[in-house]
């Protein structure tokens, strides 16, 4: 910040800025909409849409904030990032508290905070400082790979533990898309593969029956009609039912009587898409994958590797958050516990993807000056 | 390519084809997606639609039917049986008023009542249905079926509902089933209003074996609420049964053999602490429960003075009278202050201080050991006794006994007793114990209280060579199916720590106190086999000294007739503790006959079978005398 030159602001992205707050307005809306209680007065005003707003608000504070230093000092403190969210992650079941069956949360008095949304962002921010050191690019072997599954195991055995398999598969994902994006020899890329492939049989022999059961009903909700299952059912009936024009704002009717579980968290989208019908997804789907496109761009137009596979990083978590979260919603994929990124109900969530939104940001800006 | 500072234009060269690998993914994935939802919002989008108005698609639950409790010999103590319940969505009924007021006018009701059962579930989630009236009569299922199109949402569900055969038998062991409440709700995972849920008794303790798991139906109804199709459907899991150690003969006999007297009987499996019956009177009928308790009976329920509530055989706690004697004699034999020849004379009383306290018999017993001491209960022989022990000695052996702390029964509320020692009063009162005061121990008043389960836990460890079992009222829990799920094992509390020959004297002893012609119990006489067992009379009011004979005095003044017995002496098998409340008669004409009849139709033998006279050949004021004020006093004031 001693010499902040003026040429950043000239080349400060407020395309992405934009397409963030597109989101989260169109979020506020559907969370308004969704936990609205109809009084015979007419609407009464709901304390979750204003901490929303309150949280998004300090997420704008943070992306602003992340932008005042050069991203390139971010790698030297990257394992201190890293080590700080795993310390928090750590903390929750000591002081954590439970919500909906599992161990999740950290309550601070005013806020709770979900410490493992925060270790999404850390662990890219880890991955992409092993990656930037790492011995050979675009040619990484199986020895360059065991460190990044390092970083990911501990903090993926953690939140397994919440139970929370939903985030373990998304940080799983991300990390092989870093992989992926370093340069990993496509030899070893179908070794881990098979690898992976032969792990699998080996561990469903060592689960016990009830877990088995536990995880066929993950992977196929029908088999639990009286509760994923019939969650699943009424998420489709919600997003169907808007058809093309959508039911107009206020007027969904499925989300009113609580069918949905997760009606402003998890399953937010279908609430949105009950209201706004397919025009409203197409404009949804069209923000999201703007963001992700620009996203790509600024990681192809990064100075360094570091901020190239940052970038990567935080647009894949955005990325693969929405495919996974639609997909659930409208009943292609298993039904897990992950957010809609910008619009679903959780500051935990909101404001560590705009404080991550500010770091793309940050590296972009940053392009022309070295 | 090594060095940690890349060069300027290395990184889109070297990320360039992955790239653009990523931005065809991307455009990949995000444009099935929108596929995806094409295909639901607008190809199949008409149908969704109407499946989303009303709600079309539901959640039926279907409740889980509660397992049975069976008897030791698999039969059933508590049952279920169909009931039609009168059920609405008010969603479905659209004018929910004036479906109550037709559903009011066909089933001859009042509204009003219907319309209190809508109000009290307004916090429910939508279109869960609400039970307006539980246990139709058929004319009603009847009257409901044909006139269904003028009742929009409502209908009747067939559902199982408890069923107590017996009535009030085991009451208290049984326990009781009643809708879960909101404390229950908030405490408990998967329960829904108006479930039921078990209160006390078994059915509390063994609610999870009990409760089974409930399946449901995703089914799609019309617009009224009328189930069109089921879309799947989960199997609802029956709950275990549980198999009682009780037996159901031995229980009835012991219901029979109490009569209208109020007490309590508890009968044991002495070798292993196994309930085989229980007795608590009075005693309420837990049917009332199931069917719903109206308010009314509740408050005519908790406010009867005589608790029928309570289970007299655990929360109980009254003096154990002479019954003490037993753990007195132990303790004496085992401490060596005396030996089974020590003689000590009875003269009638014994001056202490400067009060004298009185033998029962006032001619006294003459010189007695403790043989006979016991037989013919001598209260002399026990204030000696005391003395020489010491309450803090007589408090450990009590211990050992499980008495002053509750026996660990897996029911609720039960009372622990109080033991006595020179701590405890100085805990409770502040002060330190009076020598006096042991003379009342000795003989089981003043502050010594126990129960009746705790005394036939004292006879039965007697009985067994020096066991204490916790007791237990469960064998074991079947699957519907009959294959067993979980057994209970005896539980050894402890080990009592007393010579084998000591007990056996004592046992000796007991046997002489029902079947010697001098004992206290012939009462509990039976010609086939030998029962030993010993009397006790207990002081029930501290407060007045009339006596049980001068008439024109309160009920809850009358003494407390006591009797703990067990058998066959050789070889013994059950042990029973019999507690009369107020009886105003002794341990010997009250409570023994009640044992006997126990012990007659645990062996098997006809009531009328015993050779011996029912009324016993021993003097009419037996073990009667320990409302002497003066020993009250004593007790009281022991610096008088």
């Amino acid at each position: 910040m001693r010499q902040f030159d003026r040429r950043l602001l000239y080349h400060f992205d407020w395309v992405m800025v934009a397409l963030t707050l597109a989101i989260v307005t169109l979020s506020l809306a559907t969370i308004y909409s969704a936990t609205v209680t109809r009084e015979h007065t007419g609407f009464t005003t709901n304390p979750l849409v204003v901490r929303q707003a309150l949280y998004a608000g300090a997420g704008l504070l943070g992306m602003f904030g992340v932008v005042l230093f050069d991203y390139r000092r971010l790698e030297r403190y990257a394992y201190v990032a890293y080590a700080a969210a795993l310390l928090l992650l750590v903390l929750v079941p000591v002081v954590g508290s439970v919500g909906g069956g599992a161990r999740r949360w950290i309550d601070l008095g005013v806020v709770s905070i979900q410490p493992s949304e925060m270790i999404k962002v850390a662990l890219v921010v880890a991955l992409a400082r092993y990656f930037h050191r790492a011995r050979a690019t675009g040619n990484c072997g199986l020895v360059d790979v065991l460190p990044a599954f390092l970083l990911l195991a501990v903090p993926a055995a953690l939140i397994l533990a919440q139970p929370d398999l939903g985030t373990v598969g998304i940080l799983a994902v991300v990390c092989v898309s870093l992989l992926f994006f370093a340069g990993l020899r496509t030899r070893v890329f179908v070794m881990l593969a098979i690898l992976a492939g032969a792990t699998v049989p080996l561990l469903w022999g060592h689960l016990k029956p009830y877990q088995q059961q536990r995880v066929m009903t993950f992977l196929s909700p029908d088999r639990d009609p009286l509760g994923a299952g019939y969650h699943v059912i009424q998420s489709k009936i919600a997003i169907g039912s808007g058809m093309f024009w959508g039911k107009g704002f206020l007027q969904g009717t499925q989300n009113k009587l609580h069918f949905l579980p997760e009606q402003h968290t998890d399953f937010i989208f279908s609430v949105f898409a009950e209201e706004w019908g397919y025009v409203g997804a197409l404009v949804l789907i069209g923000l999201y994958a703007a963001f992700v496109l620009r996203g790509l761009y600024v990681a192809s137009r990064a100075k360094d590797r570091f901020g190239a596979l940052l970038v990567f990083g935080v647009v894949t978590i955005v990325f693969w958050q929405v495919v996974i979260n639609v997909g659930m919603t409208s009943g292609v994929l298993p039904v897990v516990g992950i957010p809609l990124p910008f619009f679903s109900y959780g500051g935990s969530s909101l404001t560590t993807m705009m404080i991550a939104t500010g770091l793309v940001i940050n590296v972009n800006m940053r392009r022309f000056l070295f | 390519m090594t060095s940690s500072i890349l060069s300027r234009r290395e990184v889109p060269s070297e990320f360039r084809r992955r790239l653009a690998l990523s931005v065809a993914a991307v455009l990949v994935l995000l444009g099935l997606t929108l596929v995806r939802l094409w295909h639901l919002q607008v190809a199949e989008g008409e149908q969704y639609r109407s499946l989303s108005e009303n709600n079309r698609v539901r959640l039926k639950r279907v409740r889980a039917t509660r397992g049975t409790i069976l008897d030791r010999q698999g039969r059933v103590l508590v049952d279920n049986r169909p009931s039609f319940d009168l059920v609405l969505v008010p969603e479905d009924a659209h004018d929910v008023p004036r479906t109550l007021a037709v559903l009011a006018r066909v089933l001859g009701m009042e509204q009003g009542v219907l319309a209190a059962a809508v109000t009290a579930a307004r916090n429910r989630p939508p279109f869960e249905e609400v039970i307006l009236y539980r246990d139709l009569e058929w004319e009603s299922v009847v009257k409901i079926e044909t006139h269904q199109f003028e009742l929009p949402g409502v209908s009747v569900q067939v559902g199982p509902r408890r069923t107590y055969p017996f009535g009030d038998m085991a009451a208290h062991l049984l326990g009781y089933v009643g809708e879960v409440n909101q404390r229950e709700l908030a405490a408990r995972q998967g329960y829904h209003l108006g479930d039921l849920i078990g209160k006390s008794g078994a059915e509390r303790y063994w609610e999870d074996h009990l409760r089974g798991v409930d399946g449901g139906q995703q089914v799609e109804v019309d617009a009224v609420g009328r189930k069109l199709r089921v879309i799947s459907e989960v199997d609802e899991v029956p709950g275990n049964n549980l198999v009682l150690s009780v037996d159901r003969d031995l229980q009835l006999a012991a219901e029979a053999a109490m009569g209208d007297q109020e007490g309590a009987i508890v009968a044991l499996d002495a070798r292993s602490g196994e309930i085989l019956a229980m007795v608590s009177r009075p005693a309420f009928d837990p049917n009332v429960f199931a069917r719903g308790i109206r308010g009314a009976e509740w408050r005519v329920l908790v406010n009867n003075r005589k608790r029928p509530l309570n289970s007299k055989a655990l929360q109980g706690t009254y003096p154990p009278g002479s019954t003490f004697k037993v753990v007195m004699a132990a303790a004496a034999l085992e401490e060596g202050v005396i030996n089974p020849f020590t003689n000590i004379y009875c003269g009638g009383g014994l001056f202490f201080g400067n009060r004298r306290f009185r033998c029962w018999r006032k001619g006294g017993h003459g010189s007695v050991n403790v043989h006979e001491a016991l037989v013919r209960s001598c209260d002399v022989f026990f204030y000696q006794v005391g003395q020489r022990l010491g309450v803090d000695t007589i408090a450990d052996y009590s211990h050992r006994f499980g008495l002053g702390a509750p026996t660990g029964i897996t029911l609720e509320h039960e009372s622990g007793g109080i033991i006595p020692s020179s701590a405890w009063k100085r805990q409770r009162f502040g002060e330190p114990w009076y020598p006096g005061e042991t003379l009342s121990i000795a003989i089981g008043q003043g502050y010594v209280t126990t129960t009746p389960l705790q005394m036939a836990s004292v006879i039965a460890t007697i009985a067994n060579g020096g066991t204490v079992y916790r007791p237990q009222f469960v064998k074991r829990v079947e699957a519907a199916d009959g294959t067993v799920v979980h057994e209970e094992a005896p539980v050894r509390t402890r080990d009592l720590g007393v010579k084998r020959s000591t007990l056996l004297q004592i046992r000796q002893a007991l046997s002489d106190v029902v079947n010697s012609k001098r004992g206290t119990g012939s009462n509990a006489r039976l010609a086939a086999i030998e029962v030993g067992g010993k009397t006790g009379t207990a002081q029930a009011s501290k407060a007045g000294g009339e006596r049980a004979k001068q008439g024109g005095w309160v009920r809850e003044k009358r003494d407390h007739a006591w009797f703990i017995a067990f058998a066959p002496v050789g070889n013994p098998e059950i042990a029973v503790a019999v507690l009369a409340e107020h009886a105003g008669e002794h341990g010997g004409t009250a409570a023994a006959p009640m044992a006997r009849k126990v012990l007659a139709r645990y062996f098997g033998i006809a009531e009328d079978d015993e050779t011996s006279p029912r009324v016993a050949a021993f003097p009419p004021d037996e073990d009667a005398g320990h409302d002497d004020p003066a020993l009250l006093a004593a007790a009281a004031d022991p610096e008088r």
